[in-house]
């Protein structure tokens, strides 16, 4: 298919091979350093932010004119950041009444200790 | 595993099942190889990627999916007006109205519908195909092979019996062992991967191949029901593929997610379940208002009153719809605050339904009404609907829900909004784009029996259930107490009559096949949109030429000014996608890593799995670009069809 050895993807080899990259720079990170706690949350974060811009950059059509110059993309975005905030918020407000899960620092919320009086342990 | 613990036994109907079973697939085999068909059924089935016979398959499968819901209905149906004669136990009755549910909403309703929009949304917008037509075959074999799995379910292995919420605890590793939940989540997800695919091409499509001057704003009012629906499935559904993924791995991987012992949150599943369930039960209806737009501006001979409030009302409708879920679990004790909140947006969606019903009503107004039976259909759909709407309302009054909440009165209204919605519209569209798909009408007179036995039996069945539900009758029960006998009984003969309507209604598909008159012209109802435009049979290309659509009712234009979409001097080639086999090979084998991983053999599992991906490598390099239709053969196919 000469037509298509013409166009070789060397921008989705780069992405494809930069991506894995940091999947493992993220799981060495996470697995197999010994950084401070802090410091693999904060650096994986900033991989994950990388890693999100490559996929959209090289991979999801952002900056084609085809897409209106990324408008269809944004604005698909936009929907989904909104749905992820309608998720998350609403499940903290929905599913607020009376649960503990921290075990670590020492029940700063007065809800908590009234919890754990209750429940007795 | 044992071989008796592989099929299900023990139970006399469980064996009918897999006596009728294995009698009709070797019915199937033994006439395909004797009418030598099965390279036929390859060829022209199975490998297609041709919208309008994706759509029939799609709908196809619906049909035989309403068939297995409704038998699940009119067996629960014998054991509530019975319940002294042991028809089902009651871990039998529990397995039964969990698949009845789930097969009713997750792979009869949303497939129909999909169907629906299959074969018309590219007829209705002058597109030749999907954006993405692998990908659309893709689709419908992960719902087949979905609902095949999850229909498999009750001969080997054991149904689920958690509710078609499938609400944790109860359904935990702890609580529900063994393979029955795990159809369920499985077979759920293999499905939700078509749905969501579809959501995406059927947006694509709409929004990238509209005929030159067709505007949003101009789209017939069900290819925008179709729009907004697909918006809907893209952002409710990943939800619903998250939850089911968390359950999967807590029952089958030993997390604790959602379960009690291992400091998970229950009721988180319920929760998830919801945000993604109230988004579904629009995806269902609005498709539904669409058709019923249609059929009715074509009845009334009468522009659709209001179509930018109508298209803004659906609009709404989507944007609330992720505001409400709330409401499905008032009772959770979540304080007056949460439900209050969730009260008032749930009384909020009414407000845009509410425009809807009265703009078909001033649609109505003053026209001149064709009695057609898809007409009959939304007609009763108006009324119908409005008391299942009322009833959602007087639910949604956070208060008053704790004593409505699983009682039939809830059952009642969920009927109300969905069989009158969703599957009157499903008969309606059926019926009114039925020339376009066969090239034959369905007979009118056997059609109005089935209609009036469906809907006298629809009414029979369900008001009853109000007042039982509010004597206090719960739902999910299989036993019940005196008081609540008469209505039951009442109910019980409704469903029979429920039933007798459909078999009339598939006896007619049948009968008007032998006699019906062969429809020569494409347009079967004098109709006004672009689906009308191309000959019928619709030839695999739709349009020989793409119309200039930049009127509302396009298709009115196009006759006033006397143009079709066969015009000689501007034929070009079409350029049309190859047949393949890829997508039913490639969801085979998920099905079947699915299937390893609900009996938890985790290598099988894993070795399908391999096998998929390395149908998605073979995709990747799969440079078929389609082919060409010359000109010759188009101007041969158009004449043929026109009788030029
Ligand atoms: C006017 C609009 C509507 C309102 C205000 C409304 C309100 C509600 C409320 C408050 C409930 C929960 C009641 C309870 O569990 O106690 C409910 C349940 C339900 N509704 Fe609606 N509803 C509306 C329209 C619809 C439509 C259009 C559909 C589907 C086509 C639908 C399908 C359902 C289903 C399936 C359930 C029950 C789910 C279950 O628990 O199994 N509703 N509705
Ligand atoms: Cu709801």
């Amino acid at each position: 298919m000469a037509e298509h050895s013409k166009r070789f993807p060397i921008n989705h080899i780069i992405g494809f091979v930069l991506s894995i990259v940091l999947t493992l720079l993220a799981a060495w990170a996470a697995l197999g350093s010994d950084l401070p706690v802090k410091w693999i949350i904060a650096g994986i974060m900033t991989l994950a932010v990388i890693q999100a811009g490559i996929q959209l950059f090289m991979f999801m059509h952002m900056t084609e004119r085809e897409s209106g110059g990324g408008h269809v993309p944004w604005n698909m975005m936009f929907h989904g950041f909104v749905l992820a905030a309608i998720i998350v918020a609403g499940s903290l407000f929905t599913m607020s009444f009376g649960f503990t899960h921290d075990h670590d620092d020492g029940g700063s919320h007065q809800q908590e200790e009234q919890q754990e009086e209750h429940s007795g342990h | 595993m044992k071989l008796d613990e592989f099929f299900v036994t023990g139970e006399p109907l469980v064996y009918g099942g897999m006596v009728s079973i294995v009698l009709v697939t070797s019915a199937v085999i033994f006439l395909l190889t004797y009418f030598k068909r099965w390279g036929w059924l390859w060829r022209e089935w199975l490998t297609t990627v041709d919208h309008k016979k994706i759509g029939i398959m799609y709908i196809l499968s619906a049909l035989a999916m309403l068939f297995r819901g409704g038998m699940d209905a009119l067996m629960m149906r014998i054991q509530l007006a019975f319940p002294n004669m042991n028809f089902l136990n009651a871990q039998h009755y529990d397995e039964i109205f969990t698949t009845h549910g789930t097969i009713m909403i997750i792979f009869m309703a949303m497939p129909f519908l999909i169907g629906l929009m299959n074969i018309i949304v590219p007829l209705q917008i002058g597109a030749r195909d999907f954006a993405f037509p692998y990908v659309n075959a893709l689709s419908f074999w992960s719902f087949f092979f979905g609902a095949m799995l999850f229909n498999i379910s009750f001969v080997i292995g054991g149904s689920p019996d958690a509710g078609w919420t499938s609400y944790t605890p109860l359904s935990g590793a702890a609580m529900s062992p063994g393979p029955g939940q795990n159809f369920y989540l499985m077979g759920l997800q293999l499905s939700g991967i078509g749905t969501l695919a579809t959501g995406i091409n059927l947006m694509v499509t709409i929004l990238k191949m509209r005929a030159p001057g067709m505007k949003l704003f101009k789209m017939p009012i069900f290819t925008w029901s179709t729009l907004v629906t697909c918006f809907i499935i893209i952002f409710a559904f990943p939800i619903l593929t998250v939850a089911l993924a968390l359950l999967t791995i807590d029952r089958i991987f030993g997390a604790q997610f959602f379960t009690v012992t291992g400091e998970g949150m229950p009721m988180m599943w319920a929760n998830l379940f919801w945000m993604w369930g109230h988004p579904e039960v629009y995806i269902v209806i609005l498709p539904a208002f669409g058709i019923f737009s249609e059929v009715i501006a074509t009845f009334a001979r009468k522009r659709l009153f209001g179509y930018h409030a109508m298209v803004w009302s659906m609009i709404l409708i989507a944007g609330l719809s992720f505001l409400v879920w709330v409401h499905h679990f008032f009772t959770m004790g979540a304080g007056a605050f949460v439900n209050s909140v969730f009260s008032v947006s749930t009384m909020l969606i009414a407000v845009p339904t509410g425009v809807k019903i009265f703009n078909w009503l001033a649609t109505l107004y003053k026209s001149k009404i064709e009695f057609t039976t898809p007409m009959m259909w939304s007609l009763a759909f108006i009324p119908s609907f409005v008391l299942g709407g009322v009833t959602g309302v007087m639910l949604g009054m956070a208060a008053a829900d704790y004593q409505f909440h699983n009682s039939y009165f809830l059952i009642a209204h969920f009927h109300y909004v969905l069989i009158a919605g969703t599957v009157f519209a499903c008969f309606a569209g059926l019926e009114y784009w039925y020339p376009k798909m066969f090239g034959h009408k369905l007979n009118e007179r056997i059609g109005k029996l089935a209609f009036w036995f469906f809907v006298i039996g629809f009414h029979v069945t369900f008001f009853p259930q109000y007042f039982v539900g509010l004597d206090g009758m719960p739902r999910r029960v299989f036993y019940i107490i005196p008081e609540w006998m008469p209505l039951n009984v009442i109910s019980t003969v409704g469903a029979f009559g429920m039933g007798v309507g459909f078999a009339i209604f598939v006896f007619n598909i049948y009968y008007s096949y032998r006699n019906s008159k062969r429809e020569k012209t494409g347009d079967s109802w004098d109709g006004r949109t672009l689906e009308w435009a191309t000959p019928t049979p619709v030839p695999f290309y739709n349009f020989a030429t793409v119309p200039h659509a930049d009127k509302y009712d396009a298709f009115l234009d196009m006759k006033e000014k006397g143009e079709t979409t066969f015009e000689e001097e501007k034929l070009e080639p079409i350029h049309m996608p190859s047949n393949t086999g890829q997508p039913i090979i490639m969801m085979a084998i998920a099905a079947f890593a699915s299937f390893a991983l609900i009996f938890e053999w985790i290598t099988l599992a894993v070795i399908g799995l391999v096998g998929v991906l390395i149908m998605m490598g073979i995709r990747s390099f799969d440079y078929d670009e389609g082919y060409h239709v010359e000109v010759d053969e188009i101007k041969r196919i158009e004449r043929d069809a026109r009788g030029l």
